[in-house]
Formats: C-alpha cells, structure tokens, sequence
C-alpha cells in the first residue's frame, strides 16, 4: 500500500466522480443551454483525470514511462469547448427556449 | 518561399509524433522531426499567418491560471449541478471584445467554455462582441468584468501587444 | 485498494453513460440529442480507459484514441447540419 496507489485511487475516484455528474447535470438540468455546462466542464475534467491515472498507472508498472495519455487529454480539452461553442450556436440558430435571464437573444 | 514556415507548428508536431508512438528512441525522433517540418511545409496555403508569442512568461502564468480555474469551476459546477436547480440563475452575458486576431478571440473562447462555469455562445458578426452563457451568474457584471480581467488581458498581452 | 475502487468508478461511469442515454432517447430537441451523444462518446473513453487500467492492458488507448477523433468530427458534422442544413457546401 505505497503512495501511488493512494494517488491512483483519488484520480480514479475523482475521474469517474467528475464524469457521473457531468452527465447528472445532462439529465435533470432544465434547459438546453444549463444542460450544456455539465458534459462540456465535468466529463472532460473527469476523464482527464481518468486519462492521467492510467499515465501514472502504466508508468508505475516499470516499463518506462507511459505519456501517450497526454495525447487524449489534450485532444478532448481542445475540442471540447469547440463542441460546446458549436452546440450552443445552433441552439441559438433554431431558437430553442432558455431559463431564467431575458431568455436567448435573437439570432 | 520559407524553408521552415512555422518553426512552432513543427515543433509541437514532432512532440505529438513522439506521444503517439510512446517512445523517444532515435528513430522516432527522426521521424517525427521529418514529419514536422513536411506537413507545415505541405499545407502552408491553411496557415496564412505566423503565431508569434510576445510574453512567453504571461502565456505560462495563464496556463497556470487556467488549469488553477478549470479545477475550481469544475468543483462550482459540479455544486451547482448537485443542489437544487431552481436555485439557479442562467444568464446570457455580451462581453465586448478588445482582441482582434482570429487566434486570441478562438482561444478566448475556448478559455471560456473551459472555465468560470459559461460557454461560449456566438461571436458577433463583426467580431466586436461575445455572447456568453453562464451556468449561475447573479450578477452578469461580474462575470464580465471576471473573463475580460483575468483573461482577455494576459491574451492581449501575449498575441497584440506591440 | 485499487481492487475496491475500480469496480466503483465502472459504476459510476456506467451510469452516467445510462443518464446520457436517458437524454439521447428523451430529446427534446435535436441539440440536446448531439450533446447527449457526444458525452456518450466521452463516457465510452472513460470506460475504455478504466478497462485498460483494470486489465492493466496498454491495447485498449488506440480505441480510446479513435473515439475521441471520430465523436468529435461527429458532432461537428451534426451540428454544422443544423446551422446549415447540409453539411457538404
């Protein structure tokens, strides 16, 4: 029971934490743009972490060090907030109804 | 014509050649070195115009802001998410914008959606103003005093300043 | 201890992946249909990399690595048909 595995434990358990309340926020959010906010900030920082605990996992195990999980964490932080950015721009575009505020702006 | 038109775009092609293939024997180094310079020389017609960073030191203190916010919007989002939803209040925000280079707006917006718990919505389509949605914004003048200080300036800084 | 926590992040994951297919089935519109794939995309990612680390397998990081390319050219493409209605123009 040495460091690493303490380590691990808490990215695994903050990874999959993170990722199950993201798509909580996707499920009882009330409407499209609120929706929005839980997949785009908790899943991806949910599976960084995940992606970060199999880095330290498989570079732990003594055959060098393994980074190329740096790579998909990467790629989802980057694309993302682009998804996101996309997604909110065509709710826009169709007009879809907001909560709250002085509701969406006309496109 | 250049014979190493984006001295950056190669370097961090190389570095993703290297993460790919999970190693960094001499071969692969090679390889990888090979193909970075190959694929900006190739596809220079895509990349009009050269990144320069003028304040490297500010782009590093950003990143560190930025993975320092992602983690703590996260944990403010994830509250939010938890409670009690009615309790929220969604707000579309205009932030009018001072960058004016594709490069710093995209970026913008990507820091945007990654942080204070907003997302990016709609540039303007003259390219002077943001439209910003945030998950919980009592105040919508806070949170656009927030994203044009703490990260449309550094921003500013790192790709305009003169 | 890794032997306690992985079966309760496979459980989490699981679940979230269920919410996400809960959304992608209940709508309404079609925006929330493609945000609700694309966490989908992710949450598969997620369960593929906790596979890997319970199987202590490196095999299981090109799927990984495919998905995430491959949701987000999906997501891309949809919501592109939205703004535009046509996605080649």
């Amino acid at each position: 029971m040495d460091l690493t595995e303490y380590l691990l434990s808490f990215l695994i358990l903050a990874g999959a934490g993170f990722t199950f309340v993201g798509s909580l926020g996707l499920a009882r959010l009330g409407d499209f743009y609120t929706r929005l906010h839980g997949p785009t900030k908790a899943t991806t920082l949910g599976v960084g972490c995940l992606l970060v605990a199999s880095s330290v996992y498989f570079s732990s195990r003594g055959d060098g060090i393994s980074l190329h999980e740096v790579l998909v964490t990467l790629f989802l932080f980057i694309t993302a907030p682009v998804s996101a950015h996309l997604l909110a721009k065509a709710a826009l575009h169709l007009g879809l109804p907001a909560r709250g505020g002085d509701g969406p702006p006309a496109p | 014509m250049k014979l190493l038109p984006h001295p950056l775009l190669s370097l961090a092609l190389a570095l993703i050649w290297l993460l790919l293939n999970n190693s960094a024997a001499p071969g692969q180094l090679v390889l990888g070195l090979l193909l970075g310079w190959l694929i900006p020389l190739f596809t220079r017609a895509f990349w009009p115009d050269r990144v320069r960073i003028r304040r490297p030191v500010v782009l590093l203190r950003l990143v560190g802001v930025l993975l320092y916010d992602i983690v703590v919007a996260n944990l403010a989002v994830a509250r939010r998410i938890l409670g009690d939803p009615e309790r929220l209040a969604p707000a579309f925000v205009e932030v009018p914008l001072d960058l004016t280079s594709d490069l710093a707006i995209s970026l913008l917006a990507n820091t945007i959606c990654l942080t204070p718990g907003t997302v990016s919505a709609r540039l303007a389509a003259d390219r002077r103003s943001l439209l910003v949605h945030a998950l919980d914004a009592p105040d919508p003048a806070a949170t656009r005093a927030q994203i044009k200080a703490r990260y449309e300036a550094p921003l500013k800084e790192v790709f305009e300043s003169c | 201890m890794l032997s306690l926590v992985i079966p309760i992040a496979f459980a989490l994951v699981a679940g979230a992946a269920g919410l996400s297919f809960w959304r992608l089935l209940s709508g309404p519109s079609a925006p929330d249909r493609i945000l609700a794939l694309d966490t989908l995309y992710v949450n598969t990612i997620a369960l593929l990399v906790l596979l890997g680390i319970h199987l202590s397998s490196a095999l299981y990081f090109e799927a990984a690595l495919l998905i995430a390319l491959m949701g987000f050219v999906g997501t891309v493409a949809l919501c592109k048909y939205l703004l535009r209605g046509d996605i080649i123009e």
